[in-house]
């Protein structure tokens, strides 16, 4: 009790952190500096998406294979359904409505299986959230790439659809890249919103198949929508057709079918496009930074 | 009674500690100020997506919905200062590692705050790692997620891969981890977990993987990793590591601070307590 006094005696605890330069753990960086740390980790953002797509296949006979066999069937089982059962084509050559159902039926599954994955990717990963440092948008952007590659090879099986039914390769499929990288983009900010509704609620898991299933039959997956409202005034259809996981998957139809022209497309097509992307991205990544000390609370 | 003897000791090994830590001008890396930590448990855990599995856990869900509030940590505060190796220990559910985590600014504090010197981390990468790919491909994955550079991991991997002594029994690194035995899968997860330098270190009773031969081995690591590390954070139920590795203990029961001071005190009490 009768020690020399200390010149940090009496300091309440925030002073004392003051004078030693010392941070409140956990707190939030500023948005530039949490871009800056989101690029540090680049490497572990790119290896973790791959490790999970190599992990789902890793315990089947077929392995990897199924990669590219899970769309196929996917593809299969819609065509027997809307193709064969239903007749969803409405009059539409088959030439065009085969590749136009398959390409419906993977660009929307991209939409649909990052918002899933966001959902839970912190959620899901609370173990991993709570036990290491990285910035937590590292997790959704990585499952929304993790799906990118998924389409990828999706993308293999759509374009041996797309030759098998007459669409042989030319200039306009260069503009697939533009449309994978508009809707990556999209998607990842999608992601990110429902990364942080969903560590929030994690009930929206079980809440977003039905979400997701009525805006797949509202975008036009297996029908064309203007073909389906043609006795309805045009800008129904344009509004329809505007909605980003239609316009995504109109562009990408155009971009590779050949009798899938411009007149199927809404006005603007490209810059709606491009505005849903920048828009949802930035908005989403705003809105993910916004509660980035707040994960991992449970 | 015993409550308000011990609050004096307590009192009495601060105020000793503070001067003693001033005489050397110890430098504060860790500061807690009146910590709160509060966890919210939903009913159940988030499951697969299928709608099917979706619509009929909502159906099941009716009777146990609601939010549970634990309040894990309840008003705890100290100064750690640079060089120090600092103990917690605490029956199970007392709160140690939950305030471990908050340290390190993984869970958010509901009141209160943490002051850190730097980015403290805890020593474990389980979460990262993924039980169908192979050693190989989870050393890689466990460095990056700890937040180390392709370079560095690339330095270090022959390292870590001899570290775990998977190798010796056969080629084992390239293997899927799911088949290693569960030894030798705690032994590759705290190679991976030591392999990285630290300013302020936290250990959660990482001591007790492995067979005797690696454990010796873990420990010399471990006071490596101290001799390197700003300051460190053990928590153990072995009394006896504590008081190998440690010269500071807080003792934590029901979240709250009992006890805090130096180690063979602050064990001598926590062992009456206990029974021992």
């Amino acid at each position: 009790m009768t020690a020399p006094p200390s010149p940090d005696d009496g300091l309440s605890p925030a002073e004392l952190a003051a004078k030693y330069g010392l941070s409140v753990s956990g707190a939030r960086p500023g948005l530039f500096e949490y871009v800056r740390q989101l690029w540090g980790r680049r490497h572990f953002i790119l290896a973790f998406s791959q490790a999970k797509l190599t992990a789902q296949y890793s315990q089947a006979k077929l392995g990897q294979l199924w990669q590219v066999a899970t769309p196929l069937l996917n593809a299969l089982v819609y065509f027997l359904i809307f193709g064969l059962i239903l007749k969803a084509d409405r009059g539409m050559e088959r030439e065009v409505y085969i590749p136009f159902l398959v390409t419906g039926v993977f660009v929307f599954t991209f939409t649909q299986s990052s918002v899933m994955a966001g959902v839970r990717a912190i959620s899901g990963n609370l173990g991993l959230v709570r036990a290491l440092h990285f910035p937590r948008a590292s997790l959704p952007i990585s499952f929304s790439l993790q799906q990118l590659q998924q389409l990828l090879f999706s993308m293999i099986v759509l374009f041996v659809v797309a030759v098998g039914f007459g669409s042989y390769p030319k200039l306009s499929w260069l503009l697939i890249l533009p449309v994978l990288a508009l809707q990556f983009l999209f998607n990842t900010g999608l992601a990110l919103i429902m990364a942080r509704l969903g560590s929030k609620t994690p009930d929206l898991a079980q809440l977003m198949p039905f979400v997701m299933r009525t805006w797949m039959y509202a975008s036009g997956v297996m029908f064309s929508i203007p073909v389906m409202l043609k006795e309805h005034p045009a800008w129904i259809a344009d509004i329809l057709q505007w909605n980003p996981a239609a316009i995504y998957m109109d562009l990408m139809r155009f971009a590779l079918i050949d009798g899938y022209g411009w007149e199927n497309l809404p006005p603007k097509a490209w810059l709606v496009a491009a505005g849903w992307a920048v828009l949802v991205a930035a908005g989403g990544f705003v809105y993910f930074w916004k509660a980035e000390e707040r994960y991992g609370r449970g | 009674m015993a409550d308000d003897k011990l609050d004096k000791t307590d009192r009495t090994d601060r105020t000793d500690r503070t001067d003693r830590n001033a005489d050397k001008g110890h430098i504060p890396t860790v500061i807690a100020d009146e910590l709160h930590i509060v966890y919210r448990v939903n009913g159940a855990k988030t499951g697969k997506g299928s709608a099917t599995s979706a619509l009929s856990r909502i159906l099941r869900r009716g009777e146990e919905r609601g939010v549970r509030k634990v309040h894990a940590v309840r008003g705890v505060s100290f100064t750690a200062y640079r060089g120090e190796a600092i103990g917690l220990i605490g029956s199970n559910g007392s709160g140690k590692s939950t305030l471990l985590r908050a340290i390190a600014g993984l869970l958010p504090a509901e009141k209160g705050k943490v002051y850190t010197d730097g980015q403290p981390s805890l020593l474990g990468v389980n979460a990262a790692l993924m039980n169908d790919l192979t050693g190989e491909r989870n050393v890689i994955l466990g460095g990056l997620a700890m937040g180390m550079s392709r370079e560095q991991i690339r330095a270090r991997y022959q390292e870590i891969v001899d570290f775990s002594g998977i190798n010796e029994k056969g080629d084992f690194i390239t293997l899927p981890m799911r088949t290693y035995s569960s030894g030798m899968a705690a032994r590759l997860r705290f190679s991976i977990a030591a392999a990285k330098d630290h300013d302020v270190l936290m250990i959660d009773e990482a001591l007790a993987t492995g067979d005797r031969k690696f454990q010796k081995r873990s420990e010399a690591r471990i006071r490596e990793l101290r001799k390197e590390a700003g300051t460190v954070f053990l928590v153990s139920h072995n009394n006896k590591s504590i008081r190998d590795t440690c010269d500071r203990v807080l003792w934590l029961e029901r979240g709250e601070l009992r006890m805090d001071g130096p180690t063979d005190e602050v064990i001598k009490e926590y062992e009456k307590f206990t029974g021992k």
